[in-house]
């Protein structure tokens, strides 16, 4: 009797084990891909978010992001406040105290001196650090001792969380790093490629733009962690065959950045074996109206500049109508499914920072026909076009390549031509697009075309430096090479005053006022950006993979060491 | 038979030079920019001490000498150094790629391998279809078998492989689940079961590019075939007595093979030049899905280094076509 009871105790504790007491490496191997493959795994030589996220699942920064949008500890004790003394009172400095016994996958100490080296490799002038912003205002990075790391800014800086903070920033070794600094950066092939880290993982292949091999890292500072003892990246295809591999055929457990039509995302739902999963961010799909005169007929160099007036969208009546004019739920429909939701805001998010401004929502065809009527723009010919003063109301609509946006400018095409808009369309190859080359005519910052659309959003959940990019100073013009981000060449003394005041305020509640303010005085107020859609980021993972928490805020595989097997 | 070699070697040098001086201006003045992949959220002044640390911002011809002088000195020094360990290419900077900061030559020597067996298998695969057809249809013309094989030809030609690509893909790895959609290029075969799944893998893509390949080939050796039958050497041969099988095997199909051999010889290059779709349909990755994946990041020193190495050996395939048909063909000689 008593053997019996041992080893039902035996049994029942061994059936618990596996839940209680999990351990590094017992569930195999998990497997990711990506529509767009790997190129590199240092996140200060990539721009690319596929690099970014591989990367993520070896190198980590002091503090992460996660999905509610609060900031966590990675590799520091706590997040540095002005509270806890961590954030000198006067906003000046941060220090940073690194976690106890920190180990490399290679079994060397994480000190300070790691930090300090990773700011002077992405500060070095011959480096060209993609990831420069973050340390940008910094004016040194010291070690106060082996554990301690003090940032310290040029100025009083009221979001100090730049420097070391989200995927984009991770630490790296000094050690592996250190002959790599500035022109000799893209050199180190090895180093670039097979990174050593703190994170869950470490590299043991690298095949360039295809598979990323990794295995647990066995100095990884959780001995219960990761559940999985090999993943794999696989990059290549595109969204549909990575949304395939994962929902229809189960060859995969991850999927990123499955952006395919909602009938797709549908059926291959059915099929049962995955689950898509969204993240909202800030990304917004929206419409930008040009405030300055685009005409052929204007001298090159004058084209498209503050010299010259819109002469029909200067006027906010016009604005305001082809907005309302619009139905965004439709548009979301046939765009993004389960991917996206109809915005009013050009900052949909995090929710505490995002203006309750929904007006524009419902479409108000009517609405808009009278305030073009009461704008003076009438149809007087009978051609179905409107006009004012011998001109019509014609306009060039561009973007670039790419089905959904095609689909897009149809429709708004339909609507505006019911409006008595006559619209032209054109599209544009992304790659010039976005390529900010000045000798072309086609870059969405020289805008030789009344109204354009593309997708943006802000690198970080608190809206600082992107709502910055509406300053007046910001407009392209022929002066700054055509550079610059404020792409509507909008300029309001008002907003450049309330933003100066935002980048001085540092209690939290009056900072999401101000930003929320801002969003309204570019969008509801003037009507300048017309926000279309609030897109997420469309992920798909197997049925068998549990653990993940999609992350709008930082890297989707930000929490990749707690993914575990279902059985 | 040399002379001629040496000759066209000679002819060789200038064409290629020209070649790569015209592909590196055609790259170069195609609009776009090596950072347009990169997020909005990186500002102006980055993007340029980006472009900077690339070497972007150089003048055409200044980029195009550095290029020359990597593709022709420091790439072959280095090659030389890694394998009698001397040190002739130290402190040279190799030709990287902007969109991985990778020595370009690194990524065509891993993703060569997967190229050279799919598409290799696939190119095999469908001679070894194309020529029986070929040679059955022109035998019996008009029959049902060569309607057949029309037809098959007409499919080949038509379809085009990224549908014929996901029709496989939805028949044989959706509904029936007998073959992965994605391609492991980390698969390594050292027994019978990673020998099965390497198969498998290499079912779908070898499939789609094999029926395109056999297409083409089967038109040639059937029209080829078909002009051979009715000369008069075969009435002759038949006259003897010689067997059917005899006849056309060796006096009709050894003739009629001339032509066809050639075109094979003119294909081969395309091996190495991967097949872009179908890479990337199942995600082979091999140097069709590089070239296409570094035109779209406008990554000029990885699309030059291939596109160059194709011109290469397009040249060297057309000398090669011309000396085996010389070989093959006792009447026709270069001298």
């Amino acid at each position: 009797m008593k053997l019996r009871a041992a080893l039902l105790g035996a049994v029942a504790v061994a059936g618990l084990a596996p839940a209680a007491f999990a351990e590094r490496g017992t569930d195999g191997e998990v497997k990711l891909t990506f529509p767009q493959a790997v190129s590199i795994m240092n996140p200060y030589l990539s721009g690319g978010t596929k690099d970014i996220l591989a990367a993520a699942m070896v190198l980590e920064p002091l503090a992460v992001t996660d999905p509610d949008g609060v900031l966590v500890p990675r590799l520091a004790v706590e997040i540095p406040t002005v509270e806890n003394g961590g954030v000198s009172p006067d906003l000046t400095s941060i220090t940073w105290k690194l976690l106890p016994d920190l180990k490399w996958s290679d079994g060397t100490p994480v000190t300070a001196d790691d930090a300090v080296f990773t700011w002077q490799y992405c500060t070095h002038p011959e480096g060209g650090c993609s990831q420069a912003t973050k340390y940008e205002g910094v004016a040194s990075v010291e070690a106060v001792d082996p554990s301690t790391i003090k940032v310290t800014f040029t100025a009083p800086k009221p979001n100090p969380y730049t420097a070391f903070v989200s995927g984009l920033s991770p630490i790296l070794q000094k050690a592996q790093f250190a002959n790599c600094l500035g022109a000799a950066a893209p050199t180190c092939t090895d180093a670039n490629n097979m990174p050593i880290g703190t994170g869950p993982f470490k590299v043991t292949g690298f095949t360039v733009n295809d598979t990323v091999t990794m295995e647990a890292n066995p100095n990884y500072r959780d001995p219960a962690k990761p559940a999985f003892a090999k993943a794999i990246i696989k990059g290549g295809g595109d969204a549909e065959s990575s949304a395939r591999a994962v929902m229809e055929t189960g060859e995969f457990d991850y999927a990123w950045n499955t952006q395919i039509p909602p009938d797709s995302q549908a059926a291959m739902s059915a099929a049962g074996k995955g689950q898509f999963v969204v993240a909202f961010g800030t990304l917004v799909e929206r419409l930008e109206m040009n405030t300055t005169d685009p005409d052929p007929a204007l001298p090159e160099g004058e084209r498209s500049t503050a010299k010259h007036p819109h002469p029909i969208l200067s006027d906010i009546r016009v604005r305001t109508a082809l907005s309302k004019a619009i139905d965004r739920s439709i548009l979301v429909e046939v765009g993004y499914g389960a991917g996206g939701k109809p915005t009013c805001n050009v900052i949909p998010g995090p929710a505490e920072w995002a203006s309750d401004n929904d007006g524009c929502i419902a479409q108000d065809m009517e609405g808009a026909k009278a305030l073009l009527d009461e704008a003076g723009w009438k149809d007087s010919d009978g051609d179905g076009i409107r006009d004012k003063d011998g001109k019509k109301l014609k306009l060039l609509y561009q973007t670039t390549v790419n089905p959904i946006r095609q689909d897009f400018q149809a429709l708004i095409k339909d609507w505006w031509t019911e409006l008595g808009v006559e619209v032209e369309l054109k599209a544009i190859d992304p790659g010039v697009f976005f390529g900010g080359d000045p000798g072309s005519p086609d870059t969405f910052q020289k805008f030789y075309a009344d109204v354009e659309m593309y997708a943006n959003n802000s690198e970080t959940p608190d809206p600082e430096s992107y709502l910055g990019q509406y300053q007046c100073k910001n407009a392209p013009t022929p002066e700054t090479q055509w550079q610059g981000e404020n792409i509507n060449r909008f300029c309001d003394p008002a907003y450049d005053a309330l933003y100066a005041e935002l980048t001085k305020t540092t209690e939290l509640a009056k900072r999401q006022e101000i930003a929320r303010k801002l969003n309204d005085m570019v969008t509801k107020d003037s009507m300048i950006v017309v926000p279309l859609v609030h897109r997420g980021t469309l992920s798909a993972h197997s049925n068998s993979l549990g653990g993940v928490r999609i992350n709008a805020w930082d890297m989707e595989t930000w929490n990749v060491a707690d993914w575990f097997r279902v059985k | 038979m040399l002379t001629f070699t040496l000759r066209r070697l000679m002819l060789a040098i200038p064409t290629l030079l020209v070649i790569s001086l015209v592909i590196f201006l055609l790259v170069d003045l195609a609009p776009g920019s090596p950072l347009s992949d990169i997020p909005l959220t990186v500002p102006p002044d980055v993007r340029q001490k980006m472009i900077e640390a690339m070497g972007a911002d150089q003048p055409v011809f200044v980029r195009y000498f550095l290029w020359l002088r990597q593709f022709f000195w420091v790439e072959p020094a280095y090659l030389f150094d890694s394998w009698f360990g001397t040190t002739w290419s130290e402190g040279e900077l190799r030709i990287l790629s902007w969109q991985s900061r990778s020595p370009v030559f690194t990524i065509i020597g891993q993703r060569l391998p997967q190229t050279l067996t799919v598409i290799g298998t696939a190119y095999l695969v469908g001679v070894l279809i194309a020529v029986p057809i070929g040679i059955y249809s022109a035998y019996r013309q008009y029959s049902w078998f060569d309607q057949a094989g029309t037809m098959f030809a007409m499919i080949g030609f038509s379809v085009p492989t990224f549908f014929s690509g996901t029709l496989l893909i939805i028949i044989f790895a959706v509904w029936l689940g007998w073959f992965p959609t994605k391609y492991d290029t980390q698969l390594v075969v050292n027994d019978w079961e990673s020998f099965l799944k390497q198969v498998r893998q290499m079912a779908m893509p070898v499939m789609t590019l094999g029926l395109a390949n056999a297409a083409a080939i089967s038109r040639y050796m059937r029209s080829s075939m078909l002009d051979n039958m009715g000369m008069d050497y075969v009435r002759t041969a038949r006259a003897k007595g010689l067997s059917e099988r005899t006849v056309v095997l060796k006096h009709v199909l050894r003739n009629s093979l001339i032509p066809v051999v050639t075109v094979i010889a003119l294909g081969i290059p395309a091996i190495f030049g991967g097949a872009i779709v179908t890479e990337n349909l199942f995600g082979v990755n091999g140097i069709g899905a590089a070239l296409i994946g570094a035109i779209q990041g406008n990554d000029i020193p990885m699309v030059q280094t291939i596109a160059f190495i194709f011109a290469v050996l397009i040249v060297l395939f057309n000398l090669i076509a011309d000396i085996l048909y010389g070989l093959l063909d006792p009447r026709i000689r270069y001298d």
